[in-house]
């Protein structure tokens, strides 16, 4: 693709500004500073990447992999606002699930220890934990809050916080894992996913690319597990004294 | 257990005064029920019992060992307590009456003896929890409750959201199971003529305060306090003197 012609497509948000206008959304400004913002992250990402992939450094890789981790720890942290060190929780959640998975990924030779392979795989896995860990932490909130009574009904009962939590812990984990689930059994009908997209758009024939598109649906619903298993886990205590009482 | 002691206890949420300065005992093997208008720091006060809250301010103590000291796991099973809204678990009832037990290890829980000390025969053993009516629900929770095996039970206000019918039932039921296992019973009303009818021992809160307590005949027919007389007598509410 020339430059001339990704110009050109970048005039489709014309069309989005155009309904928030005609539909007096209010959202004009937004999508004008997504745009921006879009491009100027993508094209900065762009030189680094390429800078890494040409450098070839296991320390640069590394470090690509844990900047991308923080980002997105700090940014699923903002739907856990109110959980004391939900930061920490949901970074150290999302680490333990890439770690795992990326591991496994090698040990089996799916993948090599490149930067051209480990940091896009990585950001697909990061980037859906992401999504995934932030739900689990916004659902948990919601059903500490609205189910105190229950939970309370456990405790006064002598159940520990860990066996009051037992059902919400149930309903978060689920819910940060839905999504993955759901998309995984409309894979390939309702949608052509990313990795497999960009590589028949490379030139790859189709059946190669549903083979790392499978790899990918794997390697997301093992991440997203492990990291809403996690930072469920590691959450619920902040909403209770070290005498299993409510706060 | 024989006693428990309040000795200047408070209990502050952030800044807002929920209980202050309460001093008291309650003897074991009583009913005592506690009136005092919406708001007044009821089931604050109950809660410190069984610890769901620990007091910001003094202490308290049963058998002169302060509550803290115990192990608040196996406190809260000898402390049961049986709430206005019945939160049953889904299944069951027998599931409900196992939960207790199962939680502390133990697998056979005679669901029977628990059902039939609430009243109610064992074809409920099998019956959902989705199909009991308010009055059944709660006397499930009570039994629930009954299967820790507790010396002492709190109940916040368990038949407000019953039907007179229903009411009776829990009201006797309660009275019975107070003799039949010695239990002691701090129980929560908003009914007058409920606290008169059970309650051996009355204790009257306002505003976070401690206002009387003492024999249930002596409290009604001859309070000793302006607040209790005019609490009694319907003329004081959450919102002041009418």
């Amino acid at each position: 693709m020339n430059v001339l012609s990704l110009v050109m497509s970048s005039s489709l948000v014309l069309i989005s500004i155009f309904i928030s206008y005609y539909q007096k959304l209010g959202v004009e400004k937004e999508i004008v500073i997504g745009s921006i913002r879009a491009i100027v992250q993508l094209t900065f990402v762009g030189y680094i990447l390429h800078y890494i992939f040409y450098a070839n450094s296991i320390l640069f890789t590394l470090a690509m992999v844990i900047a991308m981790i923080i980002v997105a720890g700090n940014n699923a942290a903002k739907r856990g606002s109110g959980i004391p060190h939900v930061f920490y929780f949901i970074t150290i959640s999302i680490a333990f699930g890439a770690a795992i998975t990326l591991t496994a990924l090698i040990l089996f030779g799916s993948i090599h220890f490149r930067p051209q392979e480990v940091i896009p795989v990585s950001g697909m896995i990061i980037g859906n934990a992401m999504v995934s860990s932030g739900l689990t932490v916004s659902r948990l909130k919601d059903e500490v809050k609205s189910r105190r009574h229950e939970i309370e009904t456990y405790l006064a009962l002598g159940a520990n916080s860990r066996q009051a939590s037992q059902k919400i812990l149930k309903i978060a984990i689920k819910t940060g894992m839905m999504p993955t689930i759901d998309s995984m059994k409309t894979l390939g009908i309702v949608q052509l996913p990313g990795m497999m997209t960009g590589l028949i758009l490379g030139g790859v024939d189709p059946v190669n690319a549903v083979k790392y598109q499978m790899m990918v649906t794997f390697m997301m619903t093992s991440t997203t597990a492990i990291a809403c298993f996690t930072v469920a886990l590691l959450s619920y205590t902040q909403f209770f004294t070290k005498n299993h009482q409510l706060i | 257990m024989k006693k428990i002691k309040f000795i200047d206890v408070g209990f502050k949420d952030h800044d807002d005064v929920i209980l202050k300065d309460i001093s008291m005992e309650i003897s074991f093997g009583y009913i005592y029920t506690i009136i005092g208008p919406s708001g007044a720091g009821k089931s604050t006060f109950i809660k410190l019992i069984n610890r769901l809250i620990d007091p910001t301010e003094g202490k308290i103590l049963i058998d002169e060992k302060n509550i803290k000291d115990y192990d608040i796991i196996k406190l809260r099973r000898r402390i049961g307590m049986v709430f206005q809204q019945p939160y049953l678990f889904e299944g069951t009832v027998e599931d409900n009456i196992k939960y207790g037990p199962m939680i502390r290890g133990q697998r056979d829980t005679n669901v029977d003896y628990y059902l039939s000390m609430v009243g109610l025969d064992k074809s409920y053993r099998t019956r959902k929890v989705d199909d009991l009516s308010g009055g059944e629900a709660q006397r499930i929770s009570i039994a629930r409750s009954l299967a820790n095996e507790p010396t002492v039970l709190l109940l916040d206000e368990p038949t407000s959201a019953l039907d007179p019918a229903s009411t009776q039932v829990i009201e006797d039921l309660v009275i019975e199971l107070k003799n039949k296992l010695n239990l002691t019973i701090i129980w929560i009303t908003h009914n007058m003529e409920q606290a008169k009818r059970v309650g051996d021992f009355t204790i009257f809160i306002n505003n976070g305060r401690l206002i009387e307590y003492g024999n249930t005949k002596a409290f009604f027919s001859n309070p000793k306090n302006d607040l209790t007389r005019l609490f009694i007598n319907g003329k004081l509410t959450k919102e002041g003197i009418e």
